[in-house]
């Protein structure tokens, strides 16, 4: 199968903006809310959204960090390769805090299980959403749904998705292919 | 870098790669940050158990292993020669292999003889971290001194690093000279003739017995301390001599002109290898040493541990 690529720009500059739009509904202006990017993949959205969103609420932070699952994932020992994790940098308090994880994209949900488990070694927040670019639904393996979603997209196991970013690959884009094209 | 070490055990420096310690130097940054948490614990060895077989004493480099473990979430049995069956004359491996029955995963040993390690090593299936062999050994403390070196200068490569003291005696120093060699440091040792090795030369270190000369020509001084308990003969004609001689103070460090930075391993015989002035001052990285201890610990554990395989599973 040849790639496929599902989003480019102009539209994924509209998803972003209108995820930002989403997030100012219902949390206002940052006070109490926190945007926690996911290691490795999920800090390139939350990037763009903290700076969007600075722009369209006119505020010079907005607070974020980044989360390393690495140490909390359930394949430990399950695969050929050790887990090397990232780094994890909060610098904000989140005990008491509205948190929004944020990651590319979603499909089993166990990466999203162990970000929850991470999170919490950081204090209890007040609440935890998601928020994902990409939502592979009917593919999860956890009871485990996002808040806010770029888009849904219906795949197989055999197909992959990635996120191209502007700032990594040159162009923001949205590619489908399946494993055997790499 | 590797992403795997190439080793299943940890015995001795001497069998690691460059690549193997640039890996758990990286992977141990991201423990110091885990053990500066509000919640220092995390979950990924809860299905690993490890006993940590003490045949000798040691308080430091006990308490830093089990606290690396607990963090881990790792089970750990504690055990004791002194409280043993040990002293009913039961043998290293009928030992070892009766507490790997129990089903552990993972052994923590120190061991007065030189070589323990590895012999172990050659009988059980275990992963086996070497937590000092007699006058071998002691890969964890090279380990956590390097990481604490490039830690507080970015890089060990090219740094000048001095090993001062009862080096004849002494697995700290020979451990630390197989890695800061493998990391591209001078070394120098320096002590009196009779505690400095004959032909340690072919190591690929200078030695030097003038303290003086050392201090001033180093950026790191390693200071070790006299092994009171492991001299049969007299190695040095009185402590106070040693003290006068090679016991390095304020005053001493104030009269050099390059700034220097002091470890020292522990514990420290403060007044002879070390005066109280000088261990606590701004030069000693003493207390950074022991929390590097606990960073490095969990790096080797977490990355020998990801090599066990699930048996029960399948």
């Amino acid at each position: 199968m040849q790639p496929k690529i599902i989003v480019s720009t102009p539209l994924f500059e509209i998803i972003i903006n209108r995820l930002c739009q989403q997030l100012i509904e219902n949390h206002n202006r940052f006070e109490e809310s926190v945007i926690i990017g996911l290691q490795p993949k999920g800090i390139h959205l939350a990037n763009r959204l903290t700076k969007r969103l600075q722009q369209i609420l006119n505020v010079s932070i907005i607070p974020s960090g980044k989360l390393d699952l690495t140490f909390y994932r359930d394949d430990f020992r399950r695969r050929d390769e050790i887990l090397i994790p990232n780094a994890t940098e909060i610098n904000v308090v989140l005990e008491n805090k509205r948190v929004i994880l944020v990651d590319d994209v979603l499909y089993t949900g166990r990466s999203v299980r162990a970000g929850m488990d991470a999170l919490l070694a950081f204090g209890r927040p007040k609440d935890v959403e998601l928020l994902v670019l990409i939502d592979r639904r009917f593919s999860r393996h956890l009871p485990i749904q996002a808040n806010y979603i770029g888009k849904m997209v219906d795949t197989i196991v055999s197909e992959k998705v990635k996120v191209e970013w502007k700032e990594k690959e040159g162009e923001d884009r949205i590619i489908l292919y399946s494993k055997s094209d790499k | 870098m590797a992403e795997n070490l190439s080793v299943k055990h940890l015995l001795g420096i001497k069998h690691l790669t460059l690549d193997d310690i640039q890996l758990i130097f990286k992977t141990a940054d991201h423990f110091k940050e885990v053990i500066n948490r509000p919640i220092k614990k995390i979950p990924s060895l809860r299905d690993i158990t490890i006993v940590n077989l003490f045949f000798e004493n040691s308080t430091r480099t006990r308490i830093s292993f089990e606290l690396a473990e607990r963090r881990l979430s790792a089970d750990i049995i504690n055990f004791s020669a002194s409280q043993s069956s040990v002293s009913k004359g039961e043998t290293l491996i009928d030992t070892v292999k009766n507490i790997l029955a129990m089903k552990v995963d993972m052994v923590v040993m120190r061991h007065p003889n030189p070589g323990a390690a590895v012999f172990l090593s050659k009988h059980i299936n275990a992963s086996i971290v070497n937590a000092g062999d007699g006058a071998h050994e002691h890969p964890t403390q090279a380990l956590l001194d390097a990481y604490t070196i490039r830690e507080k200068y970015g890089d060990v490569k090219g740094k000048k690093i001095a090993i001062i003291g009862d080096v004849l005696h002494s697995r700290v120093a020979l451990s630390n000279i197989f890695c800061l060699n493998k990391l591209g440091a001078e070394v120098t040792v320096c002590g009196p003739a009779t505690l400095i090795p004959q032909y340690i030369q072919e190591l690929g270190v200078k030695v030097n017995h003038n303290l003086k000369e050392t201090l001033n020509w180093c950026d790191v001084a390693m200071l070790l301390r006299i092994q009171l308990e492991r001299q049969g003969v007299n190695f040095i004609p009185s402590l106070r001599e040693y003290a006068m001689t090679f016991g390095v103070n304020l005053d001493t460090l104030n009269k050099i002109e390059r700034p220097i930075t002091i470890m020292h391993p522990g514990p420290i015989n403060r007044g002879v290898e070390l005066s109280s002035d000088a261990a606590d001052s701004k030069h000693s990285l003493i207390l950074t040493q022991v929390e590097n201890g606990v960073a490095i610990r969990m790096a080797i554990i977490y990355l020998l541990a990801g090599n066990i395989t699930i048996s029960n599973f399948s």
